[in-house]
């Protein structure tokens, strides 16, 4: 019988020290002798592959060669100009798919340039002495309404004002950054980084944010044409993929984006409740980022079960054996079947063995064991949520709950622009948001020239 | 095992590794250390007269650094010891005394003034110092007093003072070059004509190092003023190589025996000198900059190599590529070499590509049929070297010379028939045959 396992859920596990070390620097930065070292690994390649594998193009060697320099405003300007959340990035790019996979040095050693952690060693300092890289381009006049506060919006809203325009971001939550803000676990991005960078990205002039206003909530599609001269969307996603089982709604069943929220805006972290056995279902960044993060609260047992094989997993080996070493248990090959509840409140799940059939389909074997948990986790994905559904579509074509854009990010709605996650084909990476922002904003601006030429 | 020792113009010392006059051979207890460690032979630091100069009491160093920060040329303004001549005689008869298998040879300084030579002389040889080796060579602050490169820049006064100092010695006398002069072949002719037994080369370069970015001075200063020092390090090797066999294979001064220094840091670096004609070598920026152990690898690195090449001894070494060392007029025009990049090795960098795209002849692909791949063009190659040069990963481009065929690039036929400028029929004054 699962045991009463309502008293198993609390707070204050850990010492306030324990917390502390628990959920500072994941990455502590480079110095100036580390990142000396680690410049000078760098060969300057030609037409590197490292720039072709940053979905932002930023041109890492002569980022890097301007480290070696001492150059650093320099160097910053390269990463910036490409990627106005560079620092972001620095923290949170899966590097080791991304460009840090594409570097030349694994043919022989198997040890990239930590490109990465240069990054972040260019860009901090601009942020903690404010330096001003971008000035405000000669104003055009034209407003664009921006919709979402995430990094496609704020990257698309920067650019703007770069290029000249006015813009205003409409933002759901209390704070913009979106999941910067919101989705991240705390140790990739700690002394409130995500807001340093948003006041920087915002202190270019031109961005007006409006807080809490929702589309399909507080306004429409429709009122934005007639008030703006173009309009971008990046609202993201904001609801929860269920498991679709039966008592999903049961205490103790919660969705791991909104615990990681809560943990990120959350004064002291000690005091949140958790469980001594939790259940993670899933097998993506936001698995491993509630999984890892629930554990250095000081939960006992943290198992991540996900129904397919590692190299499957969403989230990149160097993360899951992150979750791994710091005490997560991760099970593939199983998927839930059944929620266990007492009393209305989780107490375990059960789960049926998975295999692929014939055709490359993941199908149950038949066999089952079950695991006891205080707290089941979700961790399966997003969509975009009903309300913004219903206010786009039959509006914006639609491809599998998501917006379809050309290779511009224009979708085919005249004068409306999107990017980020809630478009179709994206691969939900901050880096990737940043791009469509900044691809975006430059096809607005195009469209408004034009436009005015011809008008 | 090959034998090391070696007997340079009758100093023998147990390997051909002597450190240099400098810093490191101020004082008997550094030398010792040396010694302990396994150094063949000192030069001592060059003594004066008294009463001793002066040093500053500032930076005396500056380093040229790679990226990684490891010292690659290196610069000094320290002048002669400026310890009493009697403390530093004392210690040179003590230090010979203690270590009679090494070599001990003192390096001097002195006006150009024949009694002063007369008498400085005699007293220094009584140590029983092995040799002597006059600096003609410091080129910053005693040369503004009329010494060190101020005598080594004048063959005349080269000369003089040699025949000065050979009236007075018995023992061997070394004449130390200064490298910065247009051809080090007069000095070394004069060095001979004064009766000197070899000479040594090179001495430190003039050399400023760099400004202060702070606040926009020259770099390092003695109290916000600076003056030009010598610049020694591995980054003058490639100076110092070109003067000694510019000596070895010039029939006036090729029976002159050679002492190489300049940037020696590994074993190899000395046969770079051994086999351009030096007899032994001497070494200091190596040392100061790590210290006394790396002649372990200065001995055991040369007696491998020695051992792999069938030498049993350093002598058989020595002059071994002088013969290799021409005029370019007589390089042969009609030799071709193509760059070959080894797809095995090769780690897609594509360094070599640009840089010949953009400096040299655009001889190296960047695509195959729409993938990277980097590849030499036959037909534009003129086998310059640069893509060698460029390449990080070692071996994976090499030079190949075409023996026969056609040469791609020129269209013409791989000529068997070695022809220099001096034939050549594009030389308007070429020798008619």
């Amino acid at each position: 019988m699962p045991k009463d396992n309502k008293a198993a859920i609390r707070s204050g596990r850990l010492s306030d020290e324990e917390i502390a070390r628990n959920f500072s620097d994941m990455h502590p930065p480079l110095g100036r002798p580390e990142a000396l070292i680690a410049a000078d690994r760098c060969y300057f390649c030609f037409d590197a592959p490292c720039t072709t594998a940053c979905p932002t193009g930023i041109d890492i060697p002569g980022f890097i060669q301007k480290i070696r320099s001492d150059n650093i405003t320099g160097s910053a300007h390269t990463i910036l100009r490409e990627n106005i959340m560079g620092g972001m990035c620095a923290r949170v790019c899966p590097t080791e798919v991304l460009c840090e996979e594409a570097c030349v040095r694994h043919t022989h050693e198997d040890k990239p340039v930590n490109i990465g952690l240069l990054q972040r060693y260019a860009t901090d300092p601009v942020l903690d002495k404010n330096i001003t890289l971008f000035e405000r381009g000669p104003e055009s006049g034209k407003r664009i309404a921006i919709v979402g506060g995430g990094p496609a919006g704020l990257s698309c809203a920067h650019r703007l004002s770069m290029l000249g325009h006015a813009s205003v971001v409409f933002n759901r939550d209390e704070k913009p950054g979106g999941l910067n803000e919101y989705g991240i676990a705390a140790y990739k991005t700690v002394n409130d980084f995500a807001q340093r960078e948003v006041e920087y990205i915002l202190s270019i002039g031109g961005i007006e944010v409006r807080n809490n206003v929702s589309l399909g909530e507080d306004f429409k599609l429709s009122d934005l044409q007639g008030e703006f001269d173009a309009i971008f969307v990046g609202f993201g996603l904001g609801s929860v993929n269920e498991l679709g089982l039966a008592n999903e709604d049961a205490e103790g069943v919660l969705n791991a984006v909104d615990y990681i929220a809560e943990l990120r805006q959350a004064k002291n972290k000690g005091n949140l409740p958790v469980g001594d056995r939790i259940v993670v279902i899933g097998g993506g960044m936001t698995a491993i980022d509630i999984a890892v993060q629930t554990k250095r609260l000081g939960a006992e047992h943290v198992d991540i079960v996900y129904r397919r094989g590692p190299e499957q997993m969403g989230a990149s080996r160097y993360e899951q054996e992150f979750a791994q070493t710091s005490g997560v248990n991760i099970s593939h090959w199983a998927k839930p079947t059944k929620l266990l509840t007492a009393e209305q409140r989780v107490v375990g799940l059960e789960f049926e063995r998975t295999a692929l059939d014939k055709d490359g389909k993941v199908t149950g074997t038949g066999e089952s064991y079950s695991l006891n948990a205080d707290i089941v986790f979700k961790a399966i994905g997003q969509s975009v949520s009903e309300e913004t559904l219903g206010a786009v579509s039959g509006t914006l074509d639609m491809q599998s709950g998501k917006i379809v854009t050309d290779d511009c990010r224009k979708t085919s709605l005249p004068g409306v622009w999107a990017g980020g996650d809630c478009v179709y084909g994206h691969d939900d990476l901050t880096v990737s948001a940043v791009q469509d922002g900044k691809i975006a904003a430059i096809a607005i601006d195009k469209y408004l020239r034009e436009e005015s030429n011809n008008g | 095992m090959a034998d090391l020792t070696c007997d340079f113009v009758g100093i023998k010392s147990p390997n051909p590794f002597w450190l240099a006059s400098a810093p490191p051979t101020d004082k008997a207890y550094n030398v010792n250390r040396a010694f302990e460690a396994g150094w063949g032979g000192a030069v001592w630091k060059t003594l004066g007269e008294d009463p001793p100069i002066v040093n500053v009491n500032g930076p005396r160093y500056s380093a040229l650094h790679s990226n990684e920060r490891r010292v690659i040329g290196f610069n000094n303004i320290e002048l002669i010891t400026d310890r009493p001549l009697g403390v530093n005689l004392d210690e040179i008869r003590q230090i010979k005394k203690d270590w009679p298998d090494r070599a001990l040879v003192v390096s001097i300084m002195l006006p150009m003034e024949e009694k002063t030579w007369a008498k400085y002389v005699p007293m220094i040889e009584d140590t029983g110092a092995d040799g002597f080796e006059l600096n003609f060579g410091c080129p910053h602050g005693m040369s503004e007093r009329g010494m060190g490169a101020a005598v080594g820049q004048v063959p005349e006064y080269i000369q003089m003072a040699t025949e000065w100092c050979k009236k007075s010695a018995s023992i061997p006398v070394i004449v130390k070059l200064t490298p910065n002069v247009s051809n080090i072949l007069p000095p070394a002719s004069a060095a001979r004509d004064g009766g000197a037994d070899a000479v040594s080369l090179i001495n430190t370069v003039n050399s400023i190092m760099r400004v202060n970015y702070d606040t926009l001075t020259m770099y390092p200063t003695t109290d916000g003023m600076g003056s030009h020092g010598g610049y020694c390090g591995q980054a003058v090797k490639p100076i110092a190589l070109h003067m000694v066999a510019e000596i070895s294979r010039n029939k006036d001064t090729a029976d002159l025996p050679i002492s190489g220094i300049g940037g020696i840091s590994d074993w190899r670096d000395a046969v770079d000198y051994l086999a351009l004609g030096a007899s032994n070598v001497q070494i200091c920026t190596a040392a100061m900059v790590y210290g006394f152990k790396i002649i372990d690898d200065l001995t055991d690195g040369l007696s491998n190599f020695l051992d792999q090449k069938g030498m049993s001894s350093v002598e058989e070494l020595v002059g071994r590529a002088v013969p290799s060392v021409t005029d370019w007029q007589h390089l042969n025009l009609n030799y071709v070499e193509k760059a070959h990049i080894d797809q095995d090795l090769c780690i897609d960098c594509g360094r070599c590509h640009v840089v010949c795209e953009d400096t040299s002849h655009q001889a190296i692909t960047s695509t195959l049929n729409g993938e990277r791949h980097f590849e030499v063009i036959d037909e534009e190659c003129v086998g310059c070297n640069l893509c060698v040069s460029v390449c990080p990963v070692d071996g994976c481009i090499t030079m190949q010379h075409i023996t026969d065929g056609i040469d791609a690039r020129t269209g013409q036929p791989i000529s068997k028939e070695a022809i220099d400028w001096t034939t050549h029929p594009n030389n308007p004054m070429r020798k008619q045959s």
